[in-house]
């Protein structure tokens, strides 16, 4: 009994920030828009700059480089709170607990499409070198 | 507890009418649908709910209709069935209407017919609000497709693009459909706060998030979409329309303007709007799935990633359709990449339904023929749809029947299916009678050969070279039988529907009541009576599982025998259960408004201000927004932010709740936010075409710099920011009961925000920008037109605080409108010193 409120108080939901589980893909957004608006602004304004479009490219390296960590980062933190105190897979049952896993694995998933798409954008700077 | 007889089928049928226990009978009278012409004054979830789907299927048959036009002239080669303006009309007007009167607005009602019940609330937060929703729709539906009827119909396609709708369309009927559309979208976005505070705030105790019904994960992502994606196109509206109405050249490029802009911001909307009209039909597979398997959703959280995921990724295709505007690779690259990605979550869910059905054990029916037939379908127009996001593929096929193809077999695949199961699976539930199933089976292979027939084909036309949105081809080319076929096709598709028709309209008063929870569903909405109450539930559970009625034993038993929350309205008053965002720990007792006429003249007056400004009758056009903010200030004064008459009430299973909340805990508060989401993202829309049009000009702005300056722009800012730092201080000395300070400061903050918006347009004013000159000019006067006007309904909503408390109706304790309002200065700051940053400190630094 000890142990059950103590674990409803830490997992009280003044404690939960429901958002958290979309920053992953609200990152994603915004490596795309970071990717598309340096390239197209480039692409605009350097018409005919061929041999620095290698500073695009450099850009959205950096660009993936920050988001792929931070979206890890994420990840990781949901990937923790969703085995935290049980190796079961599904949390499905009406606890504060069951809910806490949820959004932690939840933040996990979302993280790691996030990162998936994020690397599909990225891989687009490797092929192509210039604004053609 | 008081118990209530049985209202089962038994029990309504028998000829000695139940006794009704006095705490039910009270419910019945506050929940009491208003009866003869005042019918129309209903604002409950069921009767808004049920005109908003009949009506959107009534666009929809009208919409079909429309299609068979079509393809009736395409038949045959050379046909003069109808000229090259009706089809030009005709085409147009069959997108739009499918889009935007069918396809969006039938998830809305739906949702706002259903959800109430799968949450076991009472109604929606703000059910009149639906109601103004569904009639603004009425009237913009009919608006827009009557024009047809007089040859002033739109005809740019459903995506309208200028230049071919500004400098080579005369007569209204763009303008019919920028401003007809631009009238209805509002009303979607009403429609998707009422969804989203519905879904966050209206659950029964104990839903936590992770007990949600998988439905209302879609509704959610779906109606954030809708927050962030028709602000672009309600942005591109006003554009287009100011260039129509007067001659502001944001799109013609002889004086700055780029018809490219247009198509960012039409298809910023148009891409996640696919994703709006798919999802939930997504969502009604989700639903129905488990109960056809008897057994729950296989991967629950992974669908919910699937739900999330995809309306994130939805957002990242649109420069997809735009592939041969001559983009840079790398931005075609980018966006072909995000296209193929979006593939992964939507494989992800449907893979889940999948599993599940595996899982289970399946029971046949028609709605799951309708599944099955959905989900291939929409394989084949998924698999399409990768094909043309393949940048070098997308240059053959774009603008061919290849794309029409290709968005039908989506569109009808991953909607029309669903929908139609869904109308198989929900009928009992609206009606109380079922749909018959060996009709139903000739109606799914009659739609099923029909659809496949009339839309496989197109596919083979595209590659073969015919392009879309022509009237007529030659013979010889090889078009000609493909083209008979798919006119068969679409008449097949079309029987199927008059024999559905036929057996939803046929008369039912022999059939029998359908027995409670006909297919055995584990979810709440399924609590339903048949006929159904008008109070929703009869008492309020408390859950404890995903799917109650499967899994919580004696649990209708325990809901009908008012065992729950809220058995019974002893004040006579229409009240819900407001519960915390993620455990649905129950926290208010929420008085919701009952019948209202209000609601009605709102829309309609709303509706004379988008009317008359069509046809130019600017003098109608401003009366009839007038009153429509009269009758809107009304509705708001006598309907909202009530006080109540006493602090708590016990709401049963001895607990008391508060009947009044304010601040980020209350419903409004949530209303406020939502909407203002909506109305920055409008904003950012037209901030982005300010530096759209600098990437396309090197002398941009142009020097020398023509307007609007510093001096002034800076000023209105910085007396916008203190009216803004006055009504905060308003708010905070209301709150401490200090009146006069309270009417002082707001007084003071409303004479700031005159004298700050008056300062803004002296910017633009006094250095002779002119909107029609260059583009320029043009988008400085939008930036500041959309903040002044922010600004003039901050002064309005200024005033509206200093009369509540005047007249009584706020205090120190009972502040929601102010602070509301405060929220709402919030965003208008933000408005003010974005506008500024843009119009007068841009030019400075570029």
């Amino acid at each position: 009994m000890k142990e059950d409120r103590q674990h409803s108080d830490e997992f009280h939901e003044r404690h939960e920030r429901i958002w958290l589980m979309f920053l992953p893909p609200f990152i994603w957004a915004v490596h795309l828009l970071a990717c598309y608006l340096t390239a197209a602004i480039w692409c605009a304004k350097h018409v005919g700059m061929e041999s620095g479009f290698m500073t695009v490219r450099v850009a959205i390296g950096v660009y993936t480089a920050v988001a792929v960590a931070v979206m890890g980062w994420f990840g990781w933190i949901g990937f923790r709170r969703h085995r935290h105190l049980s190796q079961d897979l599904s949390p499905d049952d009406d606890t504060p607990l069951d809910r806490y896993r949820f959004l932690g694995l939840a933040t996990f998933l979302l993280s790691a499409l996030s990162i998936i798409a994020t690397l599909f954008v990225a891989a687009v700077a490797l092929f192509i070198g210039n604004c053609d | 507890m008081e118990s209530l007889p049985a209202t089962t089928n038994s029990a309504a049928n028998s000829e000695s009418e139940p006794e009704i226990a006095p705490s039910a009978a009270r419910l019945l009278k506050a929940w009491e649908t208003p009866r003869g012409w005042r019918y129309w004054s209903a604002v409950n979830n069921s009767e808004v709910g049920l005109w908003y789907t009949v009506t959107s299927f009534a666009f929809f048959l009208f919409g079909g209709v429309l299609a068979l036009l079509m393809r009736i002239q395409l038949a045959v080669p050379g046909n003069t069935f109808l000229t090259a303006d009706q089809y030009n009309q005709i085409f147009t007007m069959h997108g739009s209407v499918m889009m935007f009167l069918f396809a969006v607005p039938i998830f809305e009602a739906f949702s706002i017919m259903v959800l109430p019940e799968m949450l076991g609330a009472r109604d929606l937060p703000f059910p009149r609000l639906s109601a103004y929703g569904y009639f603004s729709f009425l009237i913009g539906g009919i608006f827009v497709c009557g024009s047809l009827f007089f040859g002033a119909a739109p005809k740019g396609g459903w995506f309208m693009y200028p230049p071919l709708t500004s400098a080579f369309q005369d007569g209204v009927g763009a303008d019919i459909w920028l401003l007809g559309l631009t009238f209805i979208e509002i009303a979607s976005i009403a429609a998707a706060i009422e969804l989203i505070v519905g879904v966050l705030k209206c659950r029964p105790p104990g839903m936590r998030i992770n007990l949600i019904p998988l439905y209302c994960w879609y509704i959610l992502v779906v109606a954030g979409m809708i927050l962030f994606a028709f602000p672009p196109l309600i942005a591109g509206d006003i554009l287009l329309e100011m260039e129509r109405a007067f001659d502001w050249p944001f799109f013609d490029p002889k004086r700055g303007g780029d018809p490219v802009l247009w198509q960012h911001l039409f298809w910023i909307f148009g891409h996640p709007e696919v994703y709006i009209v798919f999802l939930p039909s997504i969502a009604l597979m989700a639903m129905m799935i488990p109960t056809f398997a008897r057994t729950p959703m296989v991967g629950y959280s992974w669908v919910v990633l699937s739900a999330v995921g995809t309306g994130f990724l939805s957002f990242g295709l649109w420069v997809h359709h735009m592939f041969t505007t001559g983009l840079p690779g790398i931005s075609i690259g980018i966006f072909s990449a995000a296209s193929q990605a979006v593939a992964i979550p939507t494989g992800v869910q449907i893979f889940c339904f999948l599993a599940t059905l595996t899982a289970g054990n399946v029971k046949r029916s028609v709605c799951l023929l309708f599944i099955f037939a959905g989900l291939a379908t929409f394989i084949i127009g998924g698999l399409t749809g990768v094909m043309v996001a393949v940048a070098p593929f997308d240059f053959q096929a774009h603008d061919t029947f290849f794309i029409v193809g290709h968005l039908h077999y989506v569109l009808i695949g991953g909607t029309i299916f669903p929908i139609m199961a869904a109308f198989y699976y929900f009928f009992p539930l609206v009606t109380g009678k079922q749909l018959s199933e060996r009709v139903g089976t000739i109606v799914f292979w009659l739609v099923l050969i029909g659809f496949n027939v009339a839309f496989f084909p197109m596919h083979i036309l595209g590659l073969l070279g015919m392009p879309r949105r022509v009237f007529t081809y030659p013979a010889g080319m090889g078009l000609d039988l493909w083209n008979l076929i798919s006119s068969i096709g679409a008449f097949v598709l079309a029987a199927g529907f008059v024999v559905f028709l036929i057996d939803v309209f046929r008369p039912r008063r022999q059939q029998a009541l359908s027995e409670r929870n006909p297919w055995q569903a584990g979810t709440l909405e399924w609590l339903a009576e048949m006929p159904d109450q008008p109070w929703g539930v009869r008492s309020i559970p408390v859950i404890n599982s995903r799917y109650p009625l499967w899994e919580q034993p004696g649990f209708v038993n325990d809901v009908d025998e008012a065992r729950f929350y809220l058995p019974d309205a002893e004040e006579g008053k229409r009240e819900t259960i407001v519960s915390s965002v993620i455990d649905a720990t129950p926290i208010q007792c929420l008085r919701v408004g009952g019948p209202t006429f209000l609601t009605f003249f709102a829309a309609l007056f709303t509706g004379g201000f988008f009317i008359f400004a069509t046809y130019h009758w600017w003098w109608p056009a401003i009366l009839s927004g007038v009153i429509a903010c009269g009758v809107i200030l009304r509705w708001v004064w006598t309907g909202t932010a009530w006080i109540p008459e006493k602090e708590n009430k016990d709401v049963g299973l001895g607990v008391s709740l508060p009947l009044y909340l304010s601040g980020p805990q209350a419903v409004g508060w949530w209303a406020m936010f939502i909407t203002m989401t909506a109305d920055v993202t409008a904003f950012m829309s037209l901030v982005f075409g300010y530096f759209f049009y600098w990437t396309i000009h090197d002398d941009y702005p142009p020097e020398p710099l023509p307007g609007p300056g510093v001096f002034w722009p800076v000023t209105g800012m910085l007396l916008l920011l203190v009216a803004y730092g006055l009504t905060l201080l308003a708010r905070h000395w209301n709150r401490r009961d200090f009146g006069a300070r309270f009417y002082l400061l707001l007084s003071l903050a409303a004479l700031f925000t005159v004298g700050g918006t008056g300062a803004l347009l002296a910017g633009p004013w006094l250095t002779g920008l002119d909107p029609t000159e260059h583009v320029y000019p043009a988008v400085v006067w939008v930036l500041v037109g959309w903040t002044a006007l922010h600004a003039v309904l901050g002064v309005v909503m200024q005033l509206y605080c200093l009369a509540r408390r005047a007249a009584g109706r706020m205090t120190a304790r009972y502040d929601a409108d102010i602070v509301n309002v405060a929220l709402y200065w919030h965003f208008l700051a933000l408005t003010v010193v974005i506008t500024v940053g843009v119009i007068a400190g841009f030019p400075s630094v570029s």
